[in-house]
């Protein structure tokens, strides 16, 4: 069994990370790159198929070299080997330009691994923190032509019959929980509320092995990872990056700046004047008179 | 889901010294062996007073199971042994060394989490190799039967698992001994509450207050006036950079006397032996607290039911022999004793017997003759009964008894006798041993001690705060059955986290006012149970342990 799962390198977005300037863009040059959190959700389901079935788990980014940093952080979560699909001509890219160059990638992995073919389960998370477009995935799993389960809160690979089964959470005026099933090889998209379920002892402690042997791979994660150019995929330049790019960008607002006039008063428990005037104030957003 | 259990030959519940002894040699025996642990980590579920001791006649010691064991995984030695008998300022020592040093390899102090955490390492090593091993994080709730037979356990985080040979190790509050009707939670006489503060104190002051190098330590006891009647005693051992301070009380006698735990550890913290030695370094980094079985009444002689067999506390296997507690290295023998029958028993073909052949073992190896000592039952008999009991502590503090003890003390024989291994088997539990006696030879014999305590001990609120607990919201552990002062109220005093008249802990009264006329209650909150079990014995609840990883998490135990 192999899986592959898809991230992205993301702005960490965390308080005291993150810099913009003056006009409120983004300075990403003095921003953090990170793993985009929902990918560990993705990352979390391919280790538990591979605790479960055996095999191995690839994570697959593409992105300027500099988000090895991003691939070095997803190793920390469990993976075998890493790709960096890195090349000039794959930058400025949208979605669909993303999305044929990471199924190029994909395709190339099959390639390499001959006989074995094509992984069995590709996962992507739900959503970037930056782009929040949710389409990468989807459009994935659309050039690789395979069935796509999306908002999977639980697995169950069979892999005798080669079949999936998930759990997939509806979201709508009532939640709903829908399981369905697909053929593999497959497209996986997790949920935020994916939760990894390990009820047998055997496979909590083969989970504990890998994590150990984990923690002597990070150390060496370079020997693990492997960059691919666009020429390396043989991909056709007019359909990746910017030239394959199709959406535009209309214009774009600026993140609102919190105001600056928002004051913050330490006040002690002790200080009943102040407690009272506190009360005071917050009686009207409580409701009261 | 599937129709068939998973299957190991042994599984080990609980990876305590039992546990851990046990899962030992199983796995050196080629048993595939697999060991669950509720806490999130070994030892953060566990608490000792505590010593752990290499009796030279025992059938397994630990360091013989686990190699540098002392190097690793202990404090310091016990080079010098006191016991102090305290009235108010007058202090009486006896140097007990002799006593301690009896049938005694080593001893060395301990603290849970880091000892039992360094066991559990090479326990997940070894039973790894076996196709087992450890995890952590795992609440076995209950025995997995087919026609009424034991045929392995049931988790709250894991499916039922199969197991040719179920071993509890999951201590005082067994769930497992429990269901298999091999203990009861009835008496309070059976059990002992110890309560413990760990101090951090620099080595290099342990040093100078105490007078050791870096390889040595000292053992404490103290006895007489200083716990308000209650039968029990305090200790003192020094670790590496820190001091347990504690003390250890007949739990029926702190029901008796509505007394507080944490008051009395108070008492003890705060006596001006003390004062001296923790003077500008009262840094009290964890509050604790657990019962203590009295292996005198409660070890079970026959600690086994089919596949199902009990170790360590969960059999009730906590020796008192007078000042002197030895829990671990009992456990340590029971577990190896399990493992060793079962590899016997399995070469033999007839794996079933395993049971039989634990009892045995036990017998054969002396283990039940130290746990349930036959002088004892014949003193008992006499001592304990009340009017001999309270001749024995009006005569003791009569002219003539305080005459005796002129005498015997001038001649030096009063410690000699409170040095024999013999007469510390057979003390009985009462009054005289514990509080009389003490505080007579002290009056008599005993000269003032001047320290004063420089500090305020913590108080309850804060040392519930410092502990780390892993709140299980909407799966409380324990429910209260009867919420009647007569059958719980003893709970509110006697549980080490509740007092009266505080609201923070885990138990507290309560006064309901229905069309005017006004009931007392008593009242439960499970966020700050430290799980002691206390409530269990003492009150009308239904006790369990917390799911695996919940609840409290010691640091250092």
């Amino acid at each position: 069994m192999h899986s592959v799962v898809l991230t992205k390198g993301v702005p960490d977005f965390r308080e005291g990370q993150v810099s913009f300037d003056e006009d409120g863009h983004l300075e990403r040059g003095a921003t953090p790159t990170v793993m985009n959190p929902n990918d560990e959700f993705a990352l979390q389901a391919a280790l538990q198929t591979k605790v479960k079935q055996g095999g191995r788990v690839s994570v697959m980014s593409m992105g300027p070299p500099g988000y090895e940093s991003v691939l070095e952080e997803a190793m920390g979560v469990y993976a075998d080997d890493l790709y960096l699909l890195s090349d000039r001509e794959m930058a400025a890219a949208d979605t669909w330009s993303t999305a044929i160059t990471l199924s190029g990638g994909i395709e190339k992995i099959a390639e390499e691994d001959g006989q074995s073919g094509e992984p069995d389960l590709v996962f992507a998370g739900f959503k970037t923190a930056d782009g929040e477009t949710g389409q990468t995935g989807p459009q994935t799993s659309w050039c690789l032509d395979r069935p796509i389960v999306t908002h999977v809160i639980s697995l169950d690979v069979d892999e005798e019959a080669g079949r999936l089964r998930a759990k997939r959470l509806v979201e709508g005026d009532v939640d709903e929980i829908e399981t369905v099933e697909a053929p593999l090889p497959a497209f996986v998209v997790t949920d935020p509320e994916f939760e990894p379920s390990y009820r047998r002892a055997e496979h909590r402690l083969r989970h504990k092995r890998l994590v150990a042997e984990t923690e002597e791979r990070v150390a060496e994660y370079e020997d693990h990872l492997t960059t691919w150019s666009a020429e390396d995929l043989d991909l056709d330049p007019d359909f990746i990056g910017l030239d394959g790019s199709p959406t535009i960008v209309s214009g774009v607002d600026p993140i609102p700046k919190a105001p600056s006039e928002r004051e913050a008063t330490t006040m002690t428990p002790d200080d009943e004047e102040g407690m009272a005037e506190l009360l005071e104030t917050m009686r009207p957003m409580a409701g009261g008179d | 889901m599937t129709d068939e259990h998973e299957h190991y030959e042994a599984v080990v519940v609980g990876a305590g010294p039992g546990g851990a002894a046990a899962a030992a040699v199983l796995a050196r025996n080629g048993v595939e062996t697999l060991v669950l642990e509720r806490g999130v980590e070994a030892g953060s579920k566990n608490v000792t007073g505590g010593l752990v001791y290499a009796e030279e006649s025992a059938p397994y010691t630990v360091d013989a199971l686990f190699p540098d064991f002392r190097e690793e995984a202990t404090e310091r030695p016990v080079t010098d042994y006191y016991l102090h008998n305290v009235a108010g300022e007058k202090v009486e020592t006896f140097d007990i060394t002799d006593l301690h040093e009896h049938d005694t390899a080593w001893s060395d102090a301990v603290l849970r989490r880091r000892m039992d955490s360094w066991m559990a390492d090479r326990v997940h090593e070894m039973a790894s190799e076996t196709g087992g091993g450890l995890l952590t994080d795992v609440r076995v709730n209950g025995l997995l039967r087919e026609r009424g037979e034991i045929v392995g356990v049931t988790c709250d985080e894991l499916d039922p698992i199969r197991a040719d040979l179920v071993v509890a190790a999951d201590g005082v509050n067994s769930e497992l001994a429990r269901d298999a009707g091999l203990m009861d939670w009835e008496e309070p006489e059976e059990w002992f509450q110890g309560v413990k503060a760990v101090v951090d104190v620099p080595p290099e002051i342990i040093a100078e207050r105490f007078g050791v190098a870096d390889d040595e330590g000292e053992a404490h006891l103290f006895s007489g006036d200083l716990f308000q009647d209650v039968r029990g005693g305090g200790f003192v051992y020094t670790n590496e950079d820190s001091l347990s301070i504690g003390s250890v009380f007949h739990l029926d006698s702190i029901v008796e006397q509505e007394a507080e735990p944490h008051q009395l550890l108070d008492n003890l913290l705060t006596h001006p032996l003390l004062a001296d030695w923790l003077e500008g370094h009262y840094d009290e980094v964890e509050y604790s607290a657990k019962l203590v079985p009295d292996s005198k009444k409660a070890a079970n002689p026959s600690p086994h039911e089919g596949r199902l067999l009990v170790v360590g506390d969960a059999a009730g296997q906590m020796q008192a022999q007078g000042p002197i507690i030895k829990g671990m290295n009992h456990a340590v023998s029971a577990g190896a004793l399990a493992g060793e029958a079962f590899a016997e028993a399995k070469l033999r073909g007839k794996p079933e017997q395993a049971g039989d052949l634990y009892e045995r073992k036990l017998r054969d190896e002396g283990v039940m003759g130290k746990l349930r000592p036959k002088g004892y039952r014949v003193a008992s008999a006499l001592g304990e009964r009340d009017a001999v009991a309270d001749l024995t502590d009006s005569l003791v503090s009569s002219s003539v008894g305080r005459l005796g003890v002129r005498l015997l003390g001038g001649a030096g024989l009063l410690e000699d006798l409170y040095s024999s291994p013999y007469l510390s088997q057979i003390v009985p539990d009462t009054q005289t041993p514990y509080v009389t006696l003490p505080t007579v030879i002290a009056e008599e014999l005993g000269e003032r001690v001047t320290g004063e305590a420089d500090f305020e001990p913590k108080d309850l609120a804060t040392r519930i705060g410092d502990l780390t607990y892993d709140t299980d919201v909407g799966n409380p552990h324990i429910e209260l059955r009867d919420n009647s002062v007569e059958a719980s109220g003893a709970a509110v005093t006697a549980c080490p986290v509740s007092a009266r008249d505080f609201g923070g802990g885990c138990y507290r009264e309560e006064t309901v006012k229905t069309n005017g006329s006004e009931q007392k209650r008593v009242s439960l909150d499970t966020q700050p149970c430290v799980e002691c079990g206390t409530c269990a014995v003492v009150a009308d609840t239904d006790w369990e342990h917390p799911r695996g990883g919940k609840g409290v998490e010691y640091k250092e135990g």
